[in-house]
């Protein structure tokens, strides 16, 4: 490093600085060769295939004949299929829960925990731990937890209380809270982690300003730290909006989608479509079905921005 | 007076200073109020957070009919180490760890060596097309991930222009898992921050955009490599739909797609066993990188952001 630093005075740096930055950018072949596995790797397996999703959705595509243009007929088998609706409902069944039970929790705990003065650490890794479980296995050990019967894990805690027993999984009512609880447990720690992190960004003056007019804490909560990470709040808020519309790897393995389709979400629906399909893969309606999850995706979070941002010029 | 834990607790505007003031700490009544609310917190966060692990592990060495009858047990009747064994052998876990591992070592070298050299070509190098580049990469930020399923497996299945398929290689899971937007943005934005002069140096030097890459911006770069590197083993050996569709071989398949399918024929016991068998490498990593862990956690929040 040391010859590296050793720079020629100022002005035969500039000159020559011209020169080698010249040389480099006109160095077409080695940054081509910087740029190659990107390209290709972001070529094939990106750009391609987002392109080619509009394509199939406009296409009768099976793996085995040529692909014939079908115009908007995906769509309208789509809107069509009863299970569409159940699965719309279920999705947004399961964002308003996991909205009640989600969004709060990790508000609470980074406040309480900013305040913790010795081992905070401990407090962030315990909380940040079930997000390291591989969902895998956090999902088949819940299965367990969730066992119907007086004897099942969580039964027997409720019999400790006098509670219960309740059926959990196994019955419609039920079913999608007991899966937005075990989701709510394997993802809020990481929303707690990015909290902390915007906690530690308020001003302490604000505090001291808020003291001076004899302001309590409840009332420093109320006023000064929620408002000041109010931004950060409303992107976790929509982020995870947008996470729990693509649901897939719980409603599977816990329930399938069952009992009675009550927890059939929109992503289990497209899997049906694409890859669970006897007569083979409907890969088309699969295509044409994500399409319009994107897509209300994107006019959700247009008018998401558009509304936050009103309110937070307003205040 | 200084109250404890308090790093440098001074009067009036301390930079050290929360919600809570050091009036507040000093009454009394406060002090224990916060107090208790931080002992909850803790033993909620004990029983939550690190409760089911630790049922994980004590049920994988307790016999099957014990924890059927009496799940919540404190102690173990029995200890029975033997259902590590039948795991480790009879249920092949080695096998299906072993292809976890090496899933996760190849989307990591792929992710790191695209990630790297584009983030070095947009930031450093500069083509003229680099601002339209950048651009295409952070639009696929914004692609809900399932639009892209079902093209990238008929993609996978066979691959345009060499028509080789794929399916039942770990190359399908290795290639694809170099397009991360996240990943090449979070280098670009690394490399754009690091000081200019010391590349201008390099290059009056003599150096090559080659050796510049090799021998001063990859070493400058290891936090942000670090932070990419555990997302990316976490976020392989988390995978599951990806490697359930184009891995079909019993032979191929990770712990996450075996997982289940050993769930309704394997023995309680040993299932739980295998379930902490396929837990002890991320939990592991976690404990032993948790600061590069908990940055990115944040990292990435602010570049959702």
């Amino acid at each position: 490093m040391g010859s590296i630093t050793d720079v020629a005075p100022a002005r035969e740096l500039t000159v020559r600085h011209r020169a080698a930055r010249f040389r480099v950018t006109r160095d077409g072949l080695s940054t081509l060769a910087f740029l190659l596995p990107f390209l290709v790797i972001f070529g094939v397996f990106a750009w391609f295939p987002i392109l080619r999703a509009f394509v199939m959705s406009v296409q009768d595509t099976n793996l085995v004949s040529e692909p014939i243009f079908v115009g908007l007929e995906n769509f309208q088998r789509v809107l069509a299929d009863p299970l569409f609706g159940i699965a719309i409902r279920n999705t947004a069944w399961f964002a308003i829960l996991a909205l009640v039970f989600g969004f709060p929790i990790p508000i609470i705990l980074a406040v309480v925990m900013s305040e913790v003065r010795r081992y905070r650490g401990v407090y962030s890794a315990l909380a940040y731990l079930p997000v390291v479980v591989p969902p895998v296995v956090s999902v088949l050990l819940w299965r367990f937890f969730y066992g119907a019967s007086p004897n099942g894990v969580f039964n027997t805690i409720l019999g400790w209380l006098g509670l219960g027993p309740l059926p959990w999984l196994q019955s419609a009512a039920t079913a999608m809270p007991s899966i937005v609880i075990e989701a709510t447990w394997a993802a809020a720690g990481a929303t707690v982690i990015i909290y902390l992190a915007a906690l530690v960004g308020v001003r302490p003056e604000l505090y001291d300003a808020a003291e001076v007019d004899g302001a309590s804490i409840w009332q420093k909560i109320r006023f000064i730290t929620l408002p000041q990470i109010r931004n950060v709040l409303f992107v976790t808020l929509l982020l995870q909006l947008i996470a729990t519309a693509q649901l897939f790897t719980e409603p599977l393995l816990f329930t399938a989608g069952g009992p009675a389709n009550s927890t059939m979400t929109v992503l289990l629906l497209i899997y049906k479509y694409a890859f669970q399909n006897s007569l083979g893969g409907d890969y088309g309606m699969a295509a044409a079905l994500s399409l319009m999850l994107a897509a209300f995706l994107a006019v959700f979070t247009a008018g998401y921005y558009w509304l936050t941002r009103r309110w937070s010029v307003d205040s | 007076m200084i109250l404890p834990g308090r790093r440098g607790a001074g009067s009036g505007t301390s930079l050290e200073r929360g919600i809570l003031s050091s009036a507040d700490w000093r009454q009394r009544r406060i002090r224990w109020l916060v107090r208790f609310v931080h002992i909850v917190t803790l033993v909620i966060l004990l029983m939550v957070g690190l409760g089911p692990i630790l049922w994980m592990l004590k049920s994988s060495v307790t016999p099957t009919l014990d924890t059927l009858r009496q799940p919540m047990a404190l102690w173990p009747n029995g200890f029975d180490l033997t259902q590590f064994a039948t795991a480790w052998n009879k249920v092949h876990i080695d096998r299906y760890l072993f292809n976890t591992v090496a899933i996760a070592f190849g989307s990591w070298a792929v992710q790191i060596i695209v990630a790297t050299t584009a983030g070095y070509a947009l930031s450093v190098l500069r083509p003229r097309f680099s601002g339209l580049l950048t651009g295409l990469v952070i639009a696929t930020l914004f692609v809900p991930p399932i639009v892209l399923l079902v093209p990238l497996y008929l993609t996978v299945v066979n691959v345009p222009i060499v028509q080789w398929r794929m399916i039942d290689s770990f190359w399908a899971v290795w290639l694809p898992a170099g397009a991360s937007a996240l990943n090449v943005i979070l280098i670009k934005r690394f490399f754009d921050n690091l000081p200019r002069e010391i590349f201008e140096a390099a290059r009056v030097d003599g150096a090559g955009p080659f050796r510049l890459f090799w021998s001063i911006v990859l070493p400058m770069s290891r936090p942000i490599l670090g932070v990419v590197s555990v997302f990316a083993v976490i976020a392989t050996w988390k995978d599951y739909l990806w490697p359930l569709l184009v891995l079909r071989d019993p032979e191929l398949q990770p712990l996450s797609v075996r997982l289940p399918i050993l769930a309704p024929t394997t023995d309680l016991g040993v299932f739980i066993a295998a379930l902490t068998i396929s837990s002890l490498i991320p939990i592991g990593l976690f404990l032993l990188f948790q600061r590069l862990f908990l940055r990115g956690a944040g990292l990435s929040g602010a570049v959702k952001g």
